[in-house]
């Protein structure tokens, strides 16, 4: 766990274009707004937690970021590129589902039910995206697969399946899954909330781990502990809307906003 | 499996040095003496009326293995096995073009299971021999040119007959077997890049297979007893071959016993390969794979050798 992440060109934390930038975001199911125009960025190799109540629209924002939800309205921009649509003039473009697959390589995406391939070994979960969607060869991406596994300390479960893990290892196999392709950024849906809280802890080593690597990480979370200690930026979302956004610290230990107090106090 | 069966038997374990294993006489189940003593009476009287009757029994030992029958055998397992083929190929297309989002694939994969879901397959059968009624040559450019008579030989009516209405069938199978799959496992896959037909192929028809599988090997076994129907379209199948040489040997109720044996055998068979295919989808599904007959009979004899209670 002690390995790094062999990032060449690990940006400068804050330096040049910002990895991902919202500019007034909406999205609506049938008649109910999830997302009602949020604007944020996210500097390259941050650390940016996302929290809120449920039903804040958190996890929708996240999911909006490699396109699994469409946006309603407004500009999503990863790395400097729309998300989902190309721009010719003032005209905008839908991308095709090749496209927007090919954009989605680059993003890391950890679910909070972890969402390993049942049907595959730890090292094949792993293997899998590599192979089949880069091209890489088998033995290649199988030596990368056990680098990666032993960093997340499951280098001895390589030839288990999900159903044979813990959920705080099957986690952290599904973080090696989505480092194995290389990503610029990396996504985290609650990563540890369906988890029993001694299994907790792991996992969130490993995305300490990663945060210190120089990794670019937008954290939807409830581990207040985490967002104060790695986190950079941080963001309180409460009715699909930016409530409060600051430093961590700052925000954490002395929020302004009403609605942030409130549910701080219920959390802490 | 194992470990349980190890622990109903447990009493007589020499028990490690802990508290001391109950010893209970175990509750006596009266009712299964009884019925079991009605279903053999029930048994042994229909085996006796049958062995009474006007069938000359020796008959069927003398064709079992006669050469034509074998061939018919064959015949009714290459056309089983040929139209599952079809059927199951088909059923995974119509069921991804039900699915799909473009409503042109998805309202034809709709019709096609409507039209041959909703008619006999006796029926489809005579339509497809009497299509030369309709098609009189057929005529596929520099490739390939007849008279349509010569071209649907009884073989390929029963294929095509049999095999694109398994088709349908195999539409809904595979369609429930899809739906079965969690949507995270396509969002995963997704997020890792992976195309739409990339995800289908690697991540979620794999997963489905556990789903699909079973109800597969039931329309195998159905399959290969529908094959009987292909006699009307003249196709010297098991069934036509037994009842040809019931008419010239005049034994032509034994010809039928004689046939339902093998399609008994056969089915017995198709029914073991099914158990293993089940266990072999079940990868990653469960925790231990439930063991192989084999291993059962192994575990229960080793169990027997230890102790007497192995009966009740």
């Amino acid at each position: 766990m002690t390995k790094k992440l062999s990032k060449s060109d690990t940006p400068v934390k804050g330096s040049g274009e910002p990895m991902v930038k919202a500019e007034g975001v909406h999205k609506s199911y049938g008649l109910v707004e999830v997302l009602k125009g949020i604007d944020l960025e996210v500097k390259s190799g941050e650390v940016f937690c996302l929290i809120g109540p449920s039903g804040s629209g958190k996890s929708t924002f996240l999911r909006c970021i490699n396109h699994l939800e469409k946006i309603n309205a407004g500009r999503l921009y990863v790395d400097g590129e729309l998300v989902g649509y190309r721009q010719k003039g003032d005209k905008l473009y839908e991308l095709k589902d090749s496209e927007v697959s090919l954009k989605r390589r680059d993003i890391g995406m950890v679910f909070q039910r972890f969402n390993l391939f049942p049907h595959m070994t730890a090292a094949e979960n792993v293997v899998e995206a590599p192979v089949q969607v880069r091209g890489v060869s088998k033995s290649q991406a199988r030596e990368r697969a056990m680098q990666l596994l032993e960093r997340v300390g499951l280098a001895d479960k390589a030839g288990s399946y999900p159903a044979q893990l813990s959920g705080g290892q099957q986690q952290r196999v599904a973080i090696a899954r989505a480092l194995a392709m290389d990503p610029k950024l990396m996504l985290f849906d609650e990563p540890t909330s369906a988890l029993d809280p001694e299994l907790v802890g792991d996992v969130l080593d490993v995305m300490r781990d990663l945060a210190e690597s120089g990794m670019t990480m937008v954290v939807v979370t409830h581990e207040m502990g985490f967002a104060r200690e790695v986190g950079d930026s941080l963001v309180f979302m409460d009715g699909g809307v930016v409530v409060e956004s600051g430093n961590p610290r700052e925000v954490l230990t002395n929020p302004q906003h009403e609605r942030t107090q409130a549910f701080l106090s219920k959390v802490l | 499996m194992t470990v349980d069966t190890d622990k109903t038997t447990g009493p007589a374990d020499t028990p490690p040095a802990g508290p001391e294993a109950i010893k209970a006489i175990p509750v006596r189940h009266y009712g299964r003496y009884v019925s079991a003593v009605l279903a053999i009476a029930i048994l042994g009287g229909v085996v006796y009326a049958f062995s009474q009757g006007k069938i000359n029994w020796g008959a069927i030992p003398d064709y079992f293995f006669n050469d034509r029958i074998l061939s018919g055998v064959g015949k009714t397992l290459l056309l089983t096995v040929l139209s599952m083929v079809i059927g199951i190929l088909g059923g995974i297309m119509l069921a991804v073009m039900r699915l799909s989002k473009n409503p042109v694939t998805s309202a034809i994969a709709w019709f096609y299971i409507w039209f041959f879901r909703g008619t006999p397959v006796l029926v489809q059968l005579i339509v497809w021999f009497n299509l030369g009624l309709v098609f009189e040559y057929i005529n596929l450019g520099p490739f390939y040119k007849d008279e349509w008579s010569d071209f649907m030989t009884p073989f390929l009516t029963a294929l095509l007959g049999l095999g694109l209405n398994e088709a349908a069938y195999m539409a809904e199978i595979c369609r429930a077997g899809l739906l079965a799959v969690d949507e995270g496992q396509t969002e995963a896959a997704h997020a890792l890049g992976m195309s739409h037909s990339k995800t289908l192929r690697r991540i979620v028809i794999p997963q489905a297979m556990r789903v699909i599988v079973p109800p597969t090997g039931n329309e195998v076994i159905n399959m290969l007893k529908t094959t009987s129907l292909v006699s009307v379209v003249q196709y010297s199948e098991l069934l036509r071959v037994a009842q040809d040489i019931g008419q010239t040997s005049g034994a032509p109720a034994e010809m039928l016993f004689l046939a339902a044996a093998w399609y008994l055998l056969l089915t017995s068979i198709f029914s073991v390969g099914q158990y293993y295919l089940e266990r072999y989808y079940a990868r990653g599904a469960t925790r231990q794979l439930a063991p192989t007959p084999l291993q059962k009979i192994r575990a229960n004899l080793l169990s027997l050798g230890r102790e007497k209670g192995g009966l009740a």
